[in-house]
């Protein structure tokens, strides 16, 4: 009976052979060829011209893992406190968001983030962009002052040309918030906070009472317990959600795109570039995902070495 | 669990906070969808004008039919194999299964946009070369075949691919926790082990089968990077429309579609508990 069962994961193990592993092979072949079909490192190496588009890449990720959890973890800890009923509810308003398509999570901010957006309009409405030109204003007649007066004498003493900037706008109508930096962050935190959310939560809930009951009866601090007991023992919980977070933050191309213009190019931007956009080039484009899988399979490994995390990050 | 005491003032006004983090944006999306001009900051009154554009717009129409139609496949497809699949593994020594699983996940583990770019290049390269053959052959030997591009299949294949893990994944424990002997006592009792299989196993395992089919279903609808790198030119799934309609910043019609969307996952959430209640009441009944 077991050795006829066992045929049954025939075809699906030919479907894999087919279309999971020889596309993976086919990528880490590209990435060590040339456009002729000889055997190069050239591709790797050309990656060097792209260090800026690594190094924003994997800050912005890091900024937005480190939001999330800032934010994820104190939420799922307070969750955890609730009652019974409050917790149901809460897990299911933390998921409901993840079913709507992403895209449409970070159009939303587009019209919120706009230059006549909504944000914008809330801040003028109440006098923020007036109290931004008018602190602008104000430090630019201090620095006015300190050029003149101090940075002068500095100047003179020292055979140096120190200039304050003196030219900060002071006829602002709005905050240029769409198309920077900071928004592509924040649609990663809005995109992928339940991803951090729910790990934790779902550790922290099912903490082994005694512990916590021994912890008090041995006279330690709420404040004790947390950091000697709860704390330590979530850590498998939080090392999922960070690469939960960390690893669609670090590849994704739409979100920079939508919220960030365009313009500031990340790895996702990159490679899509390389096998749909002008730039094509599917050898470069291999490499980097090369690249992006040995980021993955690192951040596997450490979890993995922390045990209990995985099963609930496959699961979610 | 017992944490100790509920949280304070403080701890509920941050959650409070987070989840209104959460939930405004989605919330001013679905006001603006009624807004009867075309600005998503300035209400201007009550209208369903871009709902009418929206059932009018034909790539949109177009988008939701093969979204529709490349899910139910996939999850169709994925589902059967996947439960084939999952039951050959379980059955399998172990020392096959483990490398096999580890395969299994490689599509769940990657991040999207390698999957499908990975996707993407063995079918432009597979097809490249057969393109090439047939041109051969027409030069010749006057024999021709269908020259292969990326598209709905394409996409299908794909959609498969990144289902059927989701749906082992979802088998496995079900397998794990069914009582071994059952199948023997099944064959003892005289049944040929296609019977033991399905009026034993599929049965013991079915909350399994139903959980994965609607992952796959929910991972497929869902889905925007794999498609977008295996889809070609010509074939659009909703998610793409969307892309493609968000490069031109603000479209009312696009909120038109979130309240939608937002509208339907929400009657399913109620329906399934709902569903969940009552099954709890008659058990308690029982």
């Amino acid at each position: 009976m077991r050795n006829k069962l066992s045929w049954f994961a025939v075809p699906y193990v030919v479907w894999m052979a087919l279309f999971t592993v020889a596309p993976v092979v086919m990528v880490v072949i590209y990435a060590f060829t040339t456009s002729t079909g000889g055997f190069t490192l050239d591709n790797f190496a050309r990656m060097g011209d792209f260090a800026v588009v690594f190094a924003r890449s994997f800050q912005m990720a890091l900024i937005a893992t480190l939001i999330c959890l800032l934010i994820g973890y104190p939420l799922s800890y307070f969750m955890a406190k609730e009652g019974p009923s409050f917790q149901k509810v809460a897990t299911v308003l933390i998921m409901l968001p993840m079913w709507m398509n992403f895209l449409l999570r970070t159009y939303a901010w587009v019209s919120i983030l706009e230059n006549n957006g909504l944000l914008n309009r809330l801040f003028a409405a109440i006098g923020i962009i007036d109290l931004g030109n008018l602190i602008n204003g104000g430090l630019n007649s201090l620095c006015a002052w300190l050029n003149s007066g101090v940075l002068d004498w500095l100047n003179g003493m020292l055979g140096t040309e120190f200039v304050l900037n003196t030219a900060r706008a002071t006829d602002m109508t709005y905050f240029r918030m769409l198309y920077t930096q900071g928004a592509v962050v924040l649609g990663m935190v809005y995109n992928y906070l339940p991803f951090m959310v729910l790990p934790i939560y779902s550790v922290i809930v099912k903490l082994d009472n005694s512990l916590l009951e021994a912890a008090r009866d041995l006279g330690a601090s709420s404040s004790r317990v947390f950091r000697k007991v709860i704390f330590p023992l979530s850590l498998p919980g939080v090392l999922s959600g960070v690469t939960m977070v960390f690893v669609p933050s670090v590849s994704t191309f739409a979100i920079s795109k939508m919220l960030g213009g365009g313009t500031k190019l990340l790895l996702g931007d990159l490679i899509e570039l390389q096998f749909l956009g002008g730039a094509y080039n599917p050898y470069l484009g291999s490499a980097i995902s090369l690249v992006m899988m040995v980021i993955v399979v690192v951040c596997m490994y450490v979890m993995n070495r922390f045990g209990e995390g995985e099963e609930q990050a496959v699961m979610l | 669990m017992n944490l100790g005491s509920r949280p304070g003032v403080l701890g509920r006004v941050f959650t409070a906070l987070v989840f209104l983090f959460l939930y405004l944006p989605i919330f001013l999306l679905i006001i603006f969808s009624f807004n009867a001009g075309s600005s998503s900051a300035v209400w201007q009154g009550f209208s369903l004008r871009w709902y009418e554009e929206l059932f009018q717009d034909r790539l949109i129409i177009n988008g939701v039919y093969t979204t529709l139609v490349v899910s139910l496949l996939a999850t169709a497809i994925a589902t059967v194999a996947g439960t084939f699949a999952a039951i050959g593994f379980y059955n399998m020594r172990r020392r096959w299964r483990e490398p096999l699983l580890v395969v299994n996940n490689i599509p769940m583990i990657n991040a999207d946009i390698v999957t499908g770019v990975s996707l993407c290049l063995f079918f432009v390269a597979s097809f490249g070369a057969w393109n090439g053959f047939v041109t051969w052959m027409e030069n010749t030997y006057r024999l021709t075949a269908p020259r292969l591009e990326l598209g709905f299949v394409t996409l299908l294949i794909a959609h498969v691919s990144f289902n059927i893990p989701y749906v082992v994944l979802a088998i496995m424990p079900k397998l794990r926790q069914m009582d071994k002997n059952l199948i023997d006592a099944a064959q003892d009792l005289g049944c040929t082990w296609m019977q033991a299989f399905w009026k034993v196993v599929v049965p013991e395992i079915k909350p399994g089968i139903v959980n994965g089919m609607l992952i796959a279903f929910t991972m497929s609808v869902d889905d925007f990077v794999i498609s977008y790198f295996t889809a070609g030119p010509k074939t659009s799934t909703l998610a793409m429309v969307i892309y493609s309609m968000t490069k031109k910043r603000v479209n009312p019609k696009i909120n038109a579609v979130s309240t939608l969307l937002f509208g339907a996952v929400l009657l399913l959430l109620i329906i399934v508990n709902v569903r969940q209640v009552r099954q709890e009441k008659a058990a308690k009944r029982k």
